[in-house]
C-alpha cells in the first residue's frame, strides 16, 4: 500500500481568494485553483513531460485527490464510472502526444454514451506548436469528432474561464466529453486567478424545458393510442429522471421496455417492464415495439441495435420522440411530435397534461395491449440453456447467480461481447446507474477502469466488473491502480477462452470457422493464469469451474472488502446470446434460439400476421440442446 | 439532390473552420462551396456553406452544426428573398485578333478586364451561379488558362439583419 502524501498545511481555498483579491499565480496552479472551485475530489491520469507543471501544484492540494493509472485509457474509462456513479463530470489528466492520444478512445466512449467528462491534456509550448515537436499531436484536431467541444488554451490567463467552460458544457443539455488542451508555457506562465470567471458562450443554448403545445399533442396522441410503448433510453438515466418516469408509467400504465443505456430506469421487476430490445432484446421488447401504434421514445435514439432494418421497425407506430438534443429527432426516424428538452422536465410535463387530460375524461384504454405483452413476457422470458456436459459452466448461469448474490445495491460494470449482453439480460437491474457499460462505441477493455472509477466514487458501494476474457487482457493494469490505491472492486471473468461474440457470429454466419478468436485462456492452456495474474496484482484470485462452486465463489468474493478480488469462471465457450436478430435484418425476424423464432399460435395476436412458425419450447430453461439446432438448419449469411 | 445556402454565425476564434469542415466530412455531407470572413462585428465570423443534399439530410446539417458550440446562428438563405453572389478570376488566351471580341463579351456581362498581358485577359466577373457559367461558356472557345472561383457569399433582403437578431437572442 502506497502511504498518503504528507498532510499539508490548510491554504487559501478558492472561495478565500474569491471573497478577496485576485491572486498571482503560475498557469498551473491557476489550473489546480480552478478544478478546486469546481469541486473536483478526483482526478484519474498519468503525468508526462507537457503536463508536468501541472502535477507539482497538485501534489499540494487537499481537495484534489489524483489517482495515478497505469494507461491513459484507464484514467479516461475511470472518469466515466465516476461519472455515471456520482451524476458529476468525471475527471482525466494525462500529457501531449501518445498521453493525449491514449484518451481518444474513453472520449469516444464518452461521446457516444453521452457521459460528462473532462480530458485535461498537456500539450507542447505555444512556440513549438506545428513543428513536430517531441510528443506533440494536435489532440484538439483529433478529437474535433468524439468531443462535444474542446479547448486549445495556450495563454495561463485563459486557464479558469476555460476550464468553466469545459465543465459547464461536459454536464449540461446532453452531456458529454470536453478536452481542454494546455500549452506547457501557459501552465508555467505568471497570471492572477480570480473565481468565478466570466462564461461567454452565445452559440450554447441547451433548450431543457419543452415546449407546451408539443406535450399536448404527444398527451392526446397517448390518450388515443391502443398500443402504446415507451421506448426508455440512455437520457432518462442521465437526466436522473427515473422517479418521475416511474410516476408516468404507474399513471397511465403503458408497457415499457428500457434500452441497453437506460438498464435500471425502472425496476426489472416492475410488471410492465418487457426488458430490453434490440439485437438481443428479449421477444416482449422487441415484437412490443414492433406491433405498437405509438412509440414514446424518451431520450432514446433509434439506434441501429435497437431498430435493426430501419425500414421495417415499428411500421404501424407513430412516434412521439423527446430528446434533449434536436438532433437526435427525426434522425433515424422520422417523428410525429417531437419535444426537444430535459427528460425529467419532458415526463413531468407529461405526468401533468395527462392528469388533466384523465380529470377531462380522456383517458386510453390498453388493457387488452397489456395482457398481450404480458403473455408475450410470460411465454418468451429470457433463458438459456444449460451446457450438455453436466460439469461445464455455462455463463448465463454465473451471471444471474452473482446478480442474485450481489443484488440490487451493487453497481455493475461490463466489457463489450457475449459477457455484456448476459449481464444486461440476467442481472435484474432495480435502481438507475447501477449498469455501466459501453453501449455505443462498444469498447472492449471498459469494465475494470470503470468499475474502478465508480468505485473511487462510492467507496461504501460493491463495485463488480463483469468482464470477458478477451476484454480484461485489454485493461486489468488498473488492478494495480486499485490495490495501491484502495480501490476494492471485484472482478468476474467470464472467461470461455475466446473473442465469444465474434466466436457466435464466426458459428452462425461463417460456417464454424474461428478464425482468430480462440484467446488459450482456458482452452487447452491458461496463457495467461488469471488467478496467478491477479495475485501478482496483489489482488486475490479465485477460480471457479462447476456450477455447484459458483455460489460459494462469489459469498467468498463478497466477504474481501480490503483488496480486489478476481474470479476466473471457465466457461463453457459454445454458449450462445439469445433471442438475437441479426444484424441488417427486420426484428419480426427475431429468433429466441438458433433456428427458432416465438410461435404466434392465437388468432388475437397480431404478431401472426407475421410467417413465424418455428416451436417455441426452446426458450425455456431446462431445453435439451440438440433440440436448438435444428437438422437442416441453414443459417443466413449476415450483411455483417 | 438539391442545392441550399446556408448562411452560419461563428465565433470569430482559432479553429472553427477546421471544426465546420470537420462536421460536414464526417456526417457525410458534400460542400459545394464555402466562404468565411468577418463581420460588422469583429467578435463574429460570418461562412455561406453551399450544400448539395436533400431536405431530410439538410435539417440534420442544420442541427449538428447548431450543437457545435461555436456556432451561434444558421439561417438557410431563401433564393427568393436573398442575394447571393460568387466572385470569378479568368485568365483567357486573347490575341490581338481575338482582344475585341473578348473585351466585348466582357462589357455585355459588366465584368471588368483586371490584368492585360501580351497574349492574355485577367477577367474580373461577379455574379450568381447562372450568370457566370454563361460568362465561361462564352469564354471556353477563345481558350481558358487558368479560372479561379470564390465560394458563394449571400445576404437577406430588405432591412433585418441577421447579426444583430442573432446577438440579440444570444
Amino acid at each position: 500500500m502506497a502511504t498518503q502524501p504528507t498532510p499539508t498545511p490548510p491554504r487559501a481555498t478558492p472561495s478565500d481568494v474569491a471573497a478577496k483579491r485576485p491572486v498571482e499565480v503560475t498557469g498551473a496552479q491557476s489550473l489546480i485553483l480552478s478544478l478546486e472551485a469546481l469541486d473536483v475530489d478526483t482526478v484519474f491520469g498519468l503525468p508526462g513531460g507537457a503536463i508536468l507543471p501541472a502535477y507539482d501544484p497538485l501534489m499540494d492540494s487537499v481537495k484534489v485527490r489524483h489517482i495515478l493509472v497505469r494507461h491513459e485509457q484507464g484514467a479516461g474509462h475511470a472518469a466515466e464510472g465516476y461519472a455515471v456513479e456520482t451524476g458529476k463530470v468525471g475527471v482525466c489528466m494525462a500529457t501531449s502526444g501518445p498521453g493525449a492520444t491514449n484518451l481518444v478512445t474513453p472520449l469516444a466512449d464518452a461521446w457516444m454514451d453521452s457521459v460528462p467528462v473532462v480530458a485535461i491534456t498537456g500539450q507542447v509550448s505555444s512556440a513549438a506548436i506545428g513543428t513536430d515537436a517531441f510528443q506533440e499531436a494536435d489532440i484538439r484536431g483529433i478529437t474535433f469528432p468524439i468531443t462535444k467541444h474542446n479547448f486549445l488554451v495556450t495563454k495561463a490567463d485563459e486557464i479558469p474561464r476555460a476550464m468553466a467552460e469545459a465543465f459547464h458544457i461536459a454536464s449540461s443539455g446532453r452531456p458529454g466529453p470536453v478536452l481542454v488542451d494546455i500549452t506547457k508555457d501557459a501552465l508555467q506562465a505568471h497570471t492572477t486567478f480570480s473565481w468565478p470567471p466570466k462564461i461567454d458562450l452565445p452559440g450554447y443554448r441547451p433548450v431543457t424545458k419543452p415546449h407546451g403545445k408539443q406535450i399536448r399533442e404527444a398527451a392526446k396522441l397517448i390518450a388515443k393510442a391502443e398500443r402504446p410503448i415507451l421506448y426508455v433510453g440512455g437520457g432518462v438515466i442521465r437526466a436522473r429522471a427515473s422517479e418521475q418516469l416511474r410516476r408516468l408509467v404507474d399513471l397511465t400504465q403503458i408497457p415499457l421496455v428500457t434500452t441497453l443505456m437506460a438498464r435500471g430506469a425502472v425496476p426489472d421487476s416492475h410488471p410492465l417492464h418487457l426488458g430490453m430490445p434490440g439485437m438481443h432484446g428479449s421477444v416482449a421488447a422487441v415484437t412490443g415495439l414492433q406491433q405498437s401504434d405509438l412509440i414514446i421514445a424518451l431520450g432514446a435514439r433509434f439506434d441501429d441495435r435497437v431498430t435493426g432494418q430501419l425500414s421495417t421497425f415499428a411500421p404501424g407506430a407513430k412516434v412521439i420522440h423527446a430528446d434533449i438534443d434536436p438532433a437526435e429527432i427525426g434522425k433515424n426516424r422520422a417523428a410525429d411530435v417531437p419535444i426537444v428538452g430535459d427528460c425529467a422536465a419532458v415526463i413531468e410535463d407529461l405526468i401533468a397534461q395527462i392528469t388533466a387530460d384523465h380529470e377531462a375524461g380522456r383517458v386510453g384504454d390498453y388493457r387488452e395491449w397489456r395482457e398481450l405483452t404480458a403473455r408475450w413476457a410470460r411465454e418468451y422470458p429470457v433463458g438459456y440453456t444449460p451446457p450438455e456436459d453436466p460439469h461445464a459452466l455455462s455463463p448465463q448461469y454465473v451471471i444471474e447467480r452473482l446478480g442474485a448474490i450481489a443484488g440490487p445495491d451493487a453497481t455493475y460494470a461490463a466489457g463489450v461481447g457475449q459477457h455484456q449482453m448476459w449481464a444486461a439480460q440476467f442481472v435484474r437491474y432495480e435502481r438507475p446507474n447501477s449498469w455501466l457499460n459501453s453501449g455505443g462505441l462498444g469498447t472492449m477493455g471498459y469494465a475494470v477502469p470503470a468499475a474502478m472509477g465508480a468505485k473511487a466514487a462510492d467507496l461504501d458501494r460493491v463495485v463488480w466488473a463483469i468482464d470477458g476474457d478477451g476484454c480484461f487482457q485489454m485493461t486489468n493494469q488498473e488492478l494495480a491502480t486499485c490495490v495501491i490505491n484502495n480501490i476494492p472492486i471485484k472482478v468476474a471473468i467470464i472467461n470461455n477462452s475466446s473473442l465469444g461474440m465474434v466466436r457466435q457470429w464466426q458459428s452462425l454466419f461463417y460456417n464454424e470457422r474461428y478464425s482468430n478468436t480462440d484467446l488459450h485462456t482456458s482452452v487447452g492452456s491458461r496463457v495467461p493464469d488469471f488467478v496467478k495474474l491477479a495475485e501478482a496484482y496483489g489482488c486475490v484470485g479465485l477460480r471457479c469451474e462447476h456450477a455447484e462452486d459458483v455460489d460459494a465463489v462469489i459469498q467468498k468474493a463478497m466477504e474481501i472488502n480490503d483488496v480486489p478480488v478476481v474470479i476466473d469462471f471457465v466457461v463453457e465457450r459454445d454458449a450462445m446470446v439469445w433471442p438475437m436478430v441479426p444484424a441488417g435484418v427486420s426484428n419480426d425476424a427475431i429468433q429466441i434460439a438458433r433456428g427458432m423464432s416465438p410461435k404466434w399460435d392465437r388468432e388475437d395476436d397480431p404478431a401472426t400476421e407475421q410467417d413465424l412458425d418455428a416451436d417455441l419450447s426452446g426458450i425455456h430453461h431446462g431445453m435439451e440442446q440438440s433440440a436448438l439446432y435444428p437438422e437442416g438448419y441453414e443459417p443466413k449469411e449476415s450483411d455483417r | 439532390m438539391s442545392k441550399h445556402t446556408l448562411a452560419v454565425l461563428v465565433e470569430n476564434k482559432p479553429g472553427v473552420l477546421a471544426r465546420i469542415a470537420s462536421l460536414f466530412a464526417r456526417r457525410g455531407f458534400n460542400i459545394d462551396s464555402l466562404a468565411v470572413g468577418p463581420t460588422e462585428h469583429p467578435e463574429i465570423s460570418r461562412m455561406t456553406v453551399v450544400v448539395d443534399v436533400e431536405d431530410l439530410p439538410l435539417e440534420q446539417v442544420t442541427k449538428q452544426l447548431n450543437k457545435l458550440i461555436e456556432v451561434i446562428k444558421v439561417v438557410e438563405l431563401d433564393p427568393a428573398s436573398s442575394v447571393q453572389r460568387q466572385v470569378m478570376l479568368i485568365k483567357v488566351k486573347a490575341d490581338a485578333a481575338h482582344r475585341p471580341h473578348i473585351i466585348q463579351t466582357v462589357e455585355l456581362f459588366r465584368a471588368a478586364v483586371i490584368d492585360v498581358g501580351p497574349d492574355t485577359l485577367t477577367i474580373q466577373a461577379t455574379g450568381n451561379g447562372g450568370k457566370l457559367k454563361a460568362l465561361l461558356d462564352v469564354l471556353e472557345p477563345y481558350g481558358i488558362k487558368e479560372l479561379v472561383q470564390s465560394g458563394h457569399i449571400g445576404i437577406g433582403r430588405g432591412a433585418r439583419s441577421m447579426t444583430d437578431r442573432a446577438l440579440r437572442t444570444a
